[in-house]
C-alpha cells in the first residue's frame, strides 16, 4: 500500500472515533433508528469501533514488516507553531501492536455493551464517551510530538471519569475522583518534564529528540525532566507506591471500563517509558533504571501479597479488586523489563504489555459476566459456587484466564515475564549486575506468589462440593463467545508463536536503545 | 517649533468612538420613549462593533501619537501589536457583555441610558489603557475604566447586596489608586519623568541616594496594580462584588476588568521598570503562587446549594486564573526576551475572556445563580449544557478544551523557560485542584434533573451570546495558533 493511503488510514483511526462520538449525540437518521433509540446508538458504537478495528487491521497489513524500526505512515503537519506543536503521526513496531490491541479491545467492549446494556443513565452518553476514550487511547500510541502525546494522554481522563462515576458500582464517585485527580496530578508534572525537554532540546518532536539522543540536554536537565516525566508515567502504569488509585477505579468501574483501564490505559504509562524516556534522555534512564527496577519488583511482591490476602477464606475479598492488584504485579514485570535497558528486557516488557492487555481484559470480562449472573464479585460468596458444575464453559474460561495470567508456558503470559527476568539476568552495561540479579530472584519469587493466588481463586470459585440441587447458572452466551474468543485465541497464539510479535518490536527496540539511528 | 502635539486620529479612533457612542446614547436616552429604550442596547453594540472595526487599518502598523515636541520618539500613545491585541480583547468582551446586558437591562428595570453610558465609558478607558505610554495617561485610563464600573456594580437600586458590593469595590479600588499614585510620585521624583521610556533610562542610572525612594516607588506602584488584578492579599472584594453586581457586569469585570489590570502591570513592569526586574520579578512570582492557591482553595470550598454559588465560584476561580495570568509576567523578570514571555499572558487572557464570558452567559441564560439549580441542565437544554461543559473544561484545561489546555501549556512554558521551576510546580498542583471544582460543576449538568425542577425558558439573546462564545471557543480549540501566536512574538 502506498504511503499516502497509510497516512490517511492512520489519521482516520484517530479521527473516526471522534466524529463517531459527535454523531452519537445527534438523533439517528431514518433507516438507522433500529428498535429503540438506545439500541440504535449502541449499534452505532459497534459500527464505529468496528470500522476503526478494520482500519487498524488494514494498517497492520500495509505495514512494512521488513522495516519495523522505521516510522511508517508518517504525517507531519504544522498545527500550533507558537508552541512547536505539529500534528506528527506515525507508527513503528513498538506502537503498532498496541494500536491494534486498543482497537480490538474497544470493539469487543462495544459488542459486549450492545448485548449487555450498561446499567446507568442514557446509552447515548455511554457510546459517546467510549468513542472519545478510544480516540484518546489510539492517539497516545500514534502521535510523535511530546505535547500532542500529553493532549492524548489527558483526553482519556474525562470520558473515563464519567464512565466510572455514572456507570460504575459501589463507591463509584469516590473512585472516579481518585482516578482523575491522581492521574491528572501525575500528568501535569509530566508536562513540566516535557516542557523542560522541549525548551532545552529545542523541539517537541519525538523522532528528532530520539535522534539527538539527549545530546542537547545537559545531565541535570535530563535528570530533572525524567524525574517529572517518570512520575507521571509511573502513576499511570501504575508503579508501586503510586498505584493506590488503581484498585478503587478498577473495582468501581463498569466491566467495559475495567477492561479498557487494565487493557489499554495502563499501557500508556509503560509505552511512554519506552518511547520517551529511553531514547530522549538515555543518561537519566541509566541513572534511574535500578530504582525503577526496584520499585517494579516491590510492586510484583506487593501486588501478589495483596491478592493472596484478598483470596483468603473469610477475607471478603472482591474478585475485581484482586485482578486489579494482580495488574500492579504484572506491570511490575513490565517495569523490570524496561529498567534492564537491554533489547531482551524491553521486548519482554512490550510483550508482557500486550499479553496483559489480552489476559486481564478477558479476566475482567469474565468477572463482569459472573457479576451479572450471581450479582456479586465477593470471593466468599462466589466460593460457594462450584462454577465447573453450574456453568462449565464459564468456569473453564476463568481457569484459562487465571493460568494464562500466572504465566503458564505455552500461553501469552509466559514470554513477557520470562524475557523481562532474562533481561535482568544480564542488564545493560553500566548497571549493577548483582542488584539486577537480586531483582530477578525477587521477581521469580513473585511468579510463585502469582501462581499461588490465582490457583486459590480457581479452586475456590470453580471447584467445590457438588450439591445436586444448586440452580444452574446460564452458561456462556453467544455474544460473550464473540467478545471473548478473539482474546482467547490471541492468548494461545501469543504463547505458541511469540516471534510474530517480537519480530515486530525487536528492531524498533534496538533502534530506540541505539538512539534512534 | 510648534508647542502643540500632533494628533493621529486614526490611531486613537477606537477609544474615541467608544466614548462618543456612550455620550450619544446618554443623550438619545432623553428622547426615546420608554417602550423603545431597548434600542439603546443595540446602539451600544453597534458602537462597540464600529470601534472594533476601526482597529482594522492599524493591523501590522506601529503608530504613535501625542509625542513630545522636542523629543518626538517619546510618545504618550502607541498603537502597536500589544495595544491592538488588548483592544481586541476589550471590544470583544464588551460586545459579549452588551449582548448579555440587553436582556438584563430590560427585565430588571436598570436605567437604560445610564447603564449603556457607563458601560461604554468604562470600555473607552479600558481601550485607552494598553496604548498609554506615560503614567498620567495610564492612570487616567485606569480610572476611566474603573469609576463607571463602581456605578455599574451598584446600579441595582434598592438592592442591599448591590450597594454593599459597589461600596466594597469602590473603597478597595480607591485605596489602590491612592497607593499607586504615591508610588508613581516617588518614581517621578527619582527619575524625573512620567514617560515610561524616560523613566526606564532614569531608573537605570538613579542617584544612589535616591535608590531607596525609587525602590519604594516601584513597590507601591505594584501594590496598586495588585489591587486591580485582585491578586492576593488584595482579592477580598472580588466575590462580594461579583455577587452583588448584575451578572453581565460581573462577567465584564472578570474578563475586561481583569485584562485592564494585567495590561497596566505589563506596561509598568516591562516598559518603565526594566531596571528593577530583580524587585518586581520575585514579588510577582510570589503573588502569582499565592493568588492561584488562595483562589482555588476558596473555590473548592464553595457548596453547590449555597445561594449565588455559581457566581461565587466563578469569582473565586477568576482569582485563581489571575494567578496563572501573573506567571508569565513574573517569568519576564528573568527572561532575556521579556516581551515574548508576556505574550503568553495575552493569549491566556484572550482564551479566559472567551470561555469565562461564555460561562457567565449560561449562568445569565438559565437565570439561576446556584450551581445546584443547574442540575440536569442537559436534559432540558442539551446544547446549552454542552456549551457550559465545554467552557468549564476549558477553564480546567483538559481536553476537549484544547485551547484551555494549550493556554496553560504556554503559561507553564514561560515559567519553565525562565527557570522558575517552583512556580511551575505550584501552578501544576493548582491545575489539579481547579479541575476538581470545574468538573464537579460539569458533572452536575449531566445528572438526573431534580423532580421539582421547573423548565426554564431561555431568552433568545442570551442563547445567542452563549452560542457566540461557544463558536469562538470551538474555533480556537481547532486552531489554537490564532491566539497562541501572540505567545511567540514580541508585541511590545
Amino acid at each position: 500500500m502506498n504511503d499516502t493511503a497509510m497516512q490517511l488510514v492512520l489519521a482516520a483511526i484517530v479521527v473516526v472515533p471522534l466524529l463517531g462520538s459527535v454523531a452519537a449525540l445527534l438523533p439517528a437518521p431514518p433507516g438507522l433508528r433500529g428498535k429503540s433509540p438506545e439500541q440504535a446508538v449502541l449499534r452505532h458504537g459497534v459500527t464505529v469501533t468496528g470500522v476503526v478495528f478494520v482500519l487498524s487491521l488494514v494498517l497492520a497489513a500495509g505495514f512494512d514488516h521488513d522495516h519495523p524500526a522505521t516510522v511508517q505512515a508518517d504525517t507531519d503537519i504544522s498545527w500550533i507553531p507558537a508552541l512547536g506543536i505539529r500534528l506528527h503521526l506515525g507508527i513503528d513496531g513498538v506502537s503498532l501492536p498496541l494500536l491494534v490491541l486498543t482497537a480490538l479491545l474497544t470493539f469487543l467492549c462495544a459488542i459486549y455493551s450492545y448485548f449487555n446494556k450498561p446499567e446507568g443513565p442514557s446509552a447515548t452518553a455511554f457510546v459517546a464517551l467510549l468513542l472519545v476514550l478510544e480516540s484518546g487511547m489510539l492517539a497516545t500510541f500514534a502521535v510523535l510530538n511530546l505535547l500532542l502525546f500529553f493532549l492524548a494522554f489527558e483526553m482519556v481522563l474525562i470520558p473515563m471519569y464519567f464512565l466510572i462515576a455514572r456507570w460504575g458500582g459501589q463507591q463509584r464517585t469516590k473512585a472516579a475522583w481518585k482516578f482523575i485527580l491522581y492521574t491528572l496530578l501525575g500528568s501535569v508534572i509530566m508536562l513540566l518534564g516535557f516542557l523542560l525537554i522541549g525548551i532545552k532540546g529545542g523541539t517537541f518532536d519525538m523522532v528528532a529528540l530520539a535522534t539527538d539522543n539527549g545530546s542537547n540536554l545537559s545531565r541535570s536537565v535530563q535528570l530533572i525532566a525524567v524525574l517529572a516525566i517518570g512520575l507521571g508515567l509511573a502513576v499511570k502504569t501504575p508503579m508501586w507506591p503510586l498505584h493506590s488509585w488503581l484498585p478503587d477505579a478498577h473495582t468501581a468501574a463498569p466491566t467495559v471500563g475495567s477492561v479498557l483501564l487494565a487493557g489499554v490505559l495502563l499501557k500508556m504509562g509503560t509505552y511512554g517509558f519506552v518511547r520517551l524516556v529511553l531514547p530522549v534522555a538515555p543518561d537519566a534512564a541509566h541513572t534511574y533504571a535500578p530504582y525503577l527496577a526496584a520499585f517494579g519488583v516491590v510492586g510484583i511482591i506487593y501486588g501478589s501479597l495483596a491478592c493472596l490476602a484478598l483470596a483468603r477464606t473469610g477475607a471478603k475479598g472482591d474478585l475485581k479488586r484482586l485482578i486489579a492488584y494482580s495488574s500492579v504485579g504484572h506491570m511490575g514485570f513490565v517495569l523490570l523489563g524496561i529498567a534492564t535497558l537491554t533489547p531482551t528486557g524491553l521486548n519482554g516488557a512490550l510483550f508482557a504489555n500486550i499479553a496483559h492487555g489480552l489476559i486481564t481484559g478477558l479476566l475482567f470480562f469474565l468477572v463482569g459476566a459472573l457479576k451479572d449472573r450471581t450479582g456479586t464479585t465477593d470471593l466468599d460468596q462466589l466460593a460457594r459456587g462450584a462454577l465447573y458444575g453450574k456453568a462449565p464453559r464459564l468456569g473453564g474460561l476463568l481457569a484459562f484466564g487465571a493460568v494464562a495470567s500466572l504465566g503458564l508456558p505455552g500461553l501469552a503470559g509466559f514470554w513477557g515475564e520470562m524475557l523481562a527476568m532474562f533481561g535482568a539476568f544480564d542488564p545493560a552495561d553500566g548497571l549493577s549486575r548483582p542488584a539486577f540479579l537480586a531483582f530477578m530472584a525477587v521477581a521469580g519469587f513473585g511468579t510463585l506468589l502469582t501462581a499461588a493466588y490465582l490457583l486459590v481463586v480457581v479452586r475456590r470459585v470453580c471447584m467445590g462440593p457438588h450439591s445436586g440441587e444448586v440452580p444452574k447458572l446460564p452458561d456462556v452466551r453467544g455474544y460473550e463467545f464473540a467478545a471473548w474468543t478473539p482474546l482467547v485465541v490471541l492468548t494461545v497464539l501469543g504463547g505458541l508463536w511469540p516471534a510474530a510479535l517480537i519480530g515486530l518490536t525487536d528492531p524498533a527496540v534496538q533502534k530506540l536503545l541505539a538512539g534512534g539511528r | 517649533m510648534s508647542l502643540v502635539q500632533s494628533v493621529d486620529w486614526v490611531a486613537i479612533a477606537a477609544p474615541v468612538i467608544a466614548a462618543l457612542a456612550g455620550l450619544a446614547l446618554l443623550v438619545a436616552d432623553l428622547f426615546l420613549p420608554p417602550e423603545r429604550k431597548h434600542l439603546l442596547g443595540w446602539g451600544a453594540i453597534a458602537g462597540l462593533t464600529a470601534a472594533a472595526l476601526s482597529l482594522l487599518p492599524l493591523v501590522g502598523d506601529h503608530r504613535a501619537t501625542f509625542c513630545l515636541t522636542d523629543t518626538p520618539d517619546v510618545c504618550s500613545y502607541r498603537a502597536d501589536g500589544f495595544t491592538l491585541v488588548v483592544q481586541l480583547l476589550v471590544f470583544g468582551g464588551a460586545v459579549l457583555t452588551a449582548l448579555l446586558s440587553v436582556h438584563d437591562v430590560k427585565e430588571t428595570g436598570l436605567p437604560a441610558g445610564e447603564f449603556w453610558f457607563l458601560l461604554l465609558s468604562s470600555v473607552a478607558g479600558a481601550a485607552l489603557l494598553p496604548a498609554a505610554r506615560d503614567f498620567a495617561t495610564l492612570i487616567i485610563a485606569l480610572e476611566t475604566a474603573s469609576l463607571p464600573a463602581f456605578a455599574l456594580v451598584g446600579l441595582r437600586r434598592g438592592d442591599r447586596l448591590s450597594a454593599e458590593a459597589a461600596l466594597k469595590f469602590f473603597l478597595s479600588s480607591v485605596v489602590a489608586t491612592a497607593v499607586m499614585l504615591l508610588g508613581v510620585s516617588f518614581v517621578y521624583a527619582a527619575s524625573g519623568s512620567l514617560h515610561f521610556d524616560v523613566i526606564a533610562d532614569g531608573l537605570a542610572k538613579t542617584d544612589p541616594r535616591l535608590e531607596t525612594l525609587a525602590t519604594v516607588g516601584v513597590a507601591l506602584t505594584l501594590v496598586g496594580f495588585a489591587f486591580k488584578t485582585a491578586a492576593v492579599p488584595f482579592h477580598f472584594w472580588v466575590p462580594d462584588t461579583y455577587v452583588g453586581a448584575p451578572v453581565p457586569i460581573a462577567a465584564f469585570l472578570s474578563a475586561v476588568g481583569k485584562a485592564v489590570g494585567f495590561t497596566g502591570l505589563i506596561l509598568v513592569t516591562l516598559l518603565a521598570f526594566p531596571a528593577y526586574h530583580d524587585v518586581w520579578g520575585p514579588v510577582v512570582a510570589v503573588l502569582a503562587a499565592l493568588t492561584m492557591t488562595a483562589g482555588n482553595v476558596a473555590a473548592v470550598r464553595q457548596r453547590a446549594d449555597a445561594p449565588h454559588s455559581a457566581v461565587r465560584l466563578l469569582a473565586w476561580s477568576s482569582v485563581a486564573q489571575a494567578g496563572y495570568l501573573l506567571v508569565p509576567i513574573a517569568a519576564a523578570g528573568w527572561s532575556d526576551d521579556p516581551s515574548r514571555a508576556v505574550g503568553s499572558t495575552l493569549a491566556y487572557a484572550l482564551m479566559y475572556a472567551v470561555v469565562n464570558l461564555g460561562a457567565f452567559a449560561v449562568v445569565a441564560a438559565t437565570g439561576s445563580r446556584r450551581i445546584a439549580d443547574q442540575r440536569g441542565l442537559y436534559a432540558a437544554h442539551p446544547l446549552t449544557a454542552l456549551a457550559l461543559a465545554f467552557f468549564l473544561v476549558n477553564l480546567a484545561g483538559l481536553p476537549p478544551g484544547v485551547i484551555g489546555l494549550f493556554g496553560k501549556v504556554a503559561v507553564l512554558g514561560t515559567a519553565v523557560d525562565a527557570g522558575l521551576g517552583w512556580l511551575a510546580v505550584v501552578m501544576a498542583l493548582n491545575v489539579v485542584v481547579g479541575l476538581y471544582y470545574y468538573l464537579r460543576w460539569t458533572a452536575q449538568l449531566f445528572r438526573e434533573p431534580a423532580k421539582d425542577a421547573a423548565k426554564v425558558r431561555m431568552p433568545r439573546v442570551l442563547g445567542a451570546a452563549t452560542a457566540v462564545a461557544a463558536v469562538v471557543a470551538l474555533a480556537l480549540s481547532g486552531a489554537p495558533q490564532l491566539i497562541l501566536k501572540f505567545a511567540d512574538q514580541a508585541l511590545l
